[in-house]
């Protein structure tokens, strides 16, 4: 058998509740304790230098599982396996915070207990304009995470690192650029300052939630092709969540897609787009708009939107809005499994 | 004929110090009785500034410099106020920009749309307008009995949707949508958007279909206009928009926008930034980010007229030449 080294990320049968709190009502009439299933069961693994995307609807559990991965959220059940390691040992263990999971960290391996998993793992949030304070100049901004890591390397290191950082992302000169605040830059230049911010600390894994979602269309090229050209150049694995299919097809190697907190389909993305299997993912094809009307498709428009995850449906969760759906999906509920190499699909009709 | 057209129409926007801001610069345009056309260009292009000066809207910083708005025919900028009022709503309504989010919250759907009908004296008794509520609210597909739930019991496609409701509570014969969709999910933005395609058709509508999102108007305008700057790049068919654009910076907005039946293909980033308004460039308002090979000095000098290509195929480029 072929030896492959470990994969980068491990995600195994991922859940996560929130527990809704109950009125005295709901205890009076002894009415079960109920929660919002925002994953329910995910399980995939990004080999190192891929990128992944996590495409789905507005609540699927995208963020949820980014989260999770990251360790800023303790999961349900379930483990997450950080180049081999489980991080979510460490957040059960010693509670959420990650200063005690670095801590855990140091019997672990000689070469990377200086290096936890919040330096080694990094996420860019959606809004550019919300998460960068304006009162910072970029050069503080950037250098921040150095400081909460508790990294003090020496004033030269630290203006290397910022500099390395903005360059990479495209803000060259980088002394051009680090006196100023961020009202002073252009809405792509301030993405590239988040995710500067983010690769400062030399993560191997970026998570990348929305990046691009509240950007113009120009400049939203601009930013993907960064996040491309990151991995071509450094070899970062990319975990890219997005509601946006176009965008996903365009840089990622694989495709996850989430309904319901559940992957229904996962497989090469050009495979994926071209050859979807799942339902949900025919529909969700057929609706994204192609830039030309020549070539207008019909559209399959599903009604209603994502049911509440606090209610699930039986069976197949996706049976309510399926235009394929058969009596058997109101009962069973569909495993992923695979329909090509590499290919895998939650349906009982393919 | 065009139910409406805008004539040359530029706007200022004063600055606090007094000195006039050039946002919007010779921008026309018709449609006619039924058609749509989008109207794309970047965030800050000028888009929403000219639909609120044709409906006369305009905050009190702007102000209309010149041009004609003519609805059937009149110049409705001659109009007297209460002339202007029998415009809005009624001739030339529409749903703006984020009003899905400035909905009342503490008052219910119906009784937001039977406000408007009053305001609008489309009803006067009470009745009839919550009747006529019912109608309307049915008409964007959603079930009459929630206009008695409040927005915060909506989703964001619901309140889009209540929000329609209201922009042809006076069966107005063209509807401008300002963004529409975005902040919308994929499968919601198709559902509004089969919404406004069925309106159309059904109630005749002229439609104003405004956007950064080119896949939307190639899905359903039959005319685009692609401002840059606060000017016209370009303004065609969607047809020749989409396939033969001749403005470099359609071309290059084109080839920025990803395309999911081609995921293969690359992206190209437009460099540097549009324009400032109080540092607008003397001679064509793209030439600091244009890469076009036949650019020349004029570009940076003068700036380039708005020329008829072929029938009905207009760009402002000193670059590009009329067919035959
Ligand atoms: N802290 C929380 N408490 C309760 N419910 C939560 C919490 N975080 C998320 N949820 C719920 O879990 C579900 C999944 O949320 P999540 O943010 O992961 O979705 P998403 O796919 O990222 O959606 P979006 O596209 O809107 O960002 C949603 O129904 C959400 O309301
Ligand atoms: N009240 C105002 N005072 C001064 N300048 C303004 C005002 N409103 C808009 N502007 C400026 O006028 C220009 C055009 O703005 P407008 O809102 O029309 O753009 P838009 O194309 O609709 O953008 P978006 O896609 O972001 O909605 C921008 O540069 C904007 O900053
Ligand atoms: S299992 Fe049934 S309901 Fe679920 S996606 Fe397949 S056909 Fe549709
Ligand atoms: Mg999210
Ligand atoms: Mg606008």
């Amino acid at each position: 058998m072929e030896m492959r080294s470990t994969p980068i990320l491990q995600v195994d049968n991922l859940h996560k509740y929130f527990p809704i709190p109950r009125h005295v009502g709901d205890v009076l009439a002894r009415r079960p304790r109920r929660s919002v299933r925002a994953v329910d069961g995910v399980s995939f693994t990004v080999q190192r230098g891929e990128i992944l995307a996590l495409v789905g609807e507005s609540g699927s559990g995208k963020t949820t599982v980014g989260m999770n991965v990251l360790g800023l959220q303790q999961p349900t059940e379930g483990h997450i396996l950080f180049d081999g390691y489980d991080v979510t040992e460490w957040s059960r263990g010693h509670g959420a915070s990650l200063e005690a999971a670095d801590r855990f960290l140091v019997p672990l391996s000689r070469r990377r207990r200086v290096m936890t998993l919040r330096e080694r793992a990094q996420m860019i949030f959606q809004d550019p304009y919300e998460s960068l304070n304006p009162r910072q100049t970029i050069f503080d901004i950037v250098a921040e995470p150095l400081d909460i890591h508790r990294l003090t390397p020496s004033r030269t290191e630290r203006r290397e690192r910022v500099r390395t950082a903005l360059e990479t992302c495209g803000l060259a000169p980088a002394d051009h650029f680090w006196d100023r605040f961020p009202a002073e830059l252009s809405g792509g230049q301030r993405q590239r300052v988040v995710i500067a911010g983010a690769l400062v600390l030399e993560p191997e894994l970026l998570v990348a939630d929305e990046p691009v979602s509240m950007l113009d269309v120009s400049i939203r090229a601009e930013i993907l092709n960064l996040l491309r050209a990151l991995r071509r150049e450094r070899g970062i694995t990319i975990l890219y969540t997005t509601h946006d299919l176009a965008t996903a097809g365009f840089f990622t190697d694989r495709m996850a897609v989430m309904y319901l907190g559940r992957i229904v389909e996962l497989g090469p993305t050009v495979e994926v787009l071209s050859q979807p299997r799942h339902p949900y993912t025919r529909a969700l094809i057929s609706v994204v708009p192609v830039p030309n009307p020549r070539r207008r498709r019909q559209r399959v428009i599903l009604e209603g939107e994502i049911p509440n995850p606090i209610d699930i449906p039986p069976g197949c969760r996706f049976h309510p809005r399926c235009p394929e759906a058969i009596p058997a999906c109101r009962e069973m509920d569909p495993r992923l499994h695979p329909v090509a190499p590499g290919h895998d699909v939650a349906c009982l009709r393919v | 004929m065009a139910v409406l057209e805008v004539r040359n129409l530029s706007v200022d926007y004063v600055a606090d110090d007094g000195t006039p801001l050039h946002a919007v610069a010779d921008v026309g345009f018709s449609v006619e009785q039924g058609r749509s056309l989008g109207i794309v260009g970047e965030s800050g292009c000028g888009k929403t500034t000219v639909m609120m000066a044709l409906l006369r809207l305009l905050p009190e910083e702007g102000r209309i410099v010149s041009g004609q708005v003519l609805f059937d025919g009149q110049d409705v900028l001659q109009y007297s106020e209460s002339q202007m009022r029998q415009v809005r709503w009624r001739g030339i309504s529409m749903v703006f920009q984020g009003a899905m989010n400035a909905l009342n919250p503490v008052r219910t759907v119906e009784s937001q749309i039977v406000e408007a009908l009053q305001i609008h004296d489309v009803v006067e008794q009470r009745r009839a307008a919550r009747e006529r509520a019912g109608e309307l609210l049915q008409l964007v597909g959603i079930p009459p009995q929630r206009g008695r739930q409040y927005p915060h019991q909506y989703s964001g496609g619901m309140r889009q949707r209540a929000v329609i409701a209201m922009a042809l509570a006076c069966n107005p014969r063209v509807l401008i949508a300002d963004e529409p969709t975005t902040a919308l999910d994929v499968m919601i933005q198709a559902q509004i958007l089969e919404l406004l395609e069925r309106l159309q058709a059904e109630l005749e509508l002229s439609l104003i279909m405004v956007t950064h999102d080119l896949g939307m108007v190639a899905e359903t305008c039959d005319d685009v206009l692609v401002m840059y700057g606060g000017m016209v790049a370009e303004k065609a068919s969607s047809d020749v928009i989409f396939n033969t654009p001749q403005h470099p910076y359609t071309r290059r907005l084109l080839e920025a926008f990803p395309d999911v039946e081609e995921p293969d293909s690359d992206l190209a980033s437009i460099p540097g930034n549009p324009p400032r308004l109080d540092d607008l460039p003397a001679g064509c308002r793209f030439e600091p980010r244009c890469e076009c090979p036949e650019r020349g000095a004029i570009c940076a000098q003068t700036a380039p007229p708005l020329v008829e290509l072929e029938p009905g195929h207009w760009a402002a480029c000193h670059s590009v030449r009329r067919v035959g």
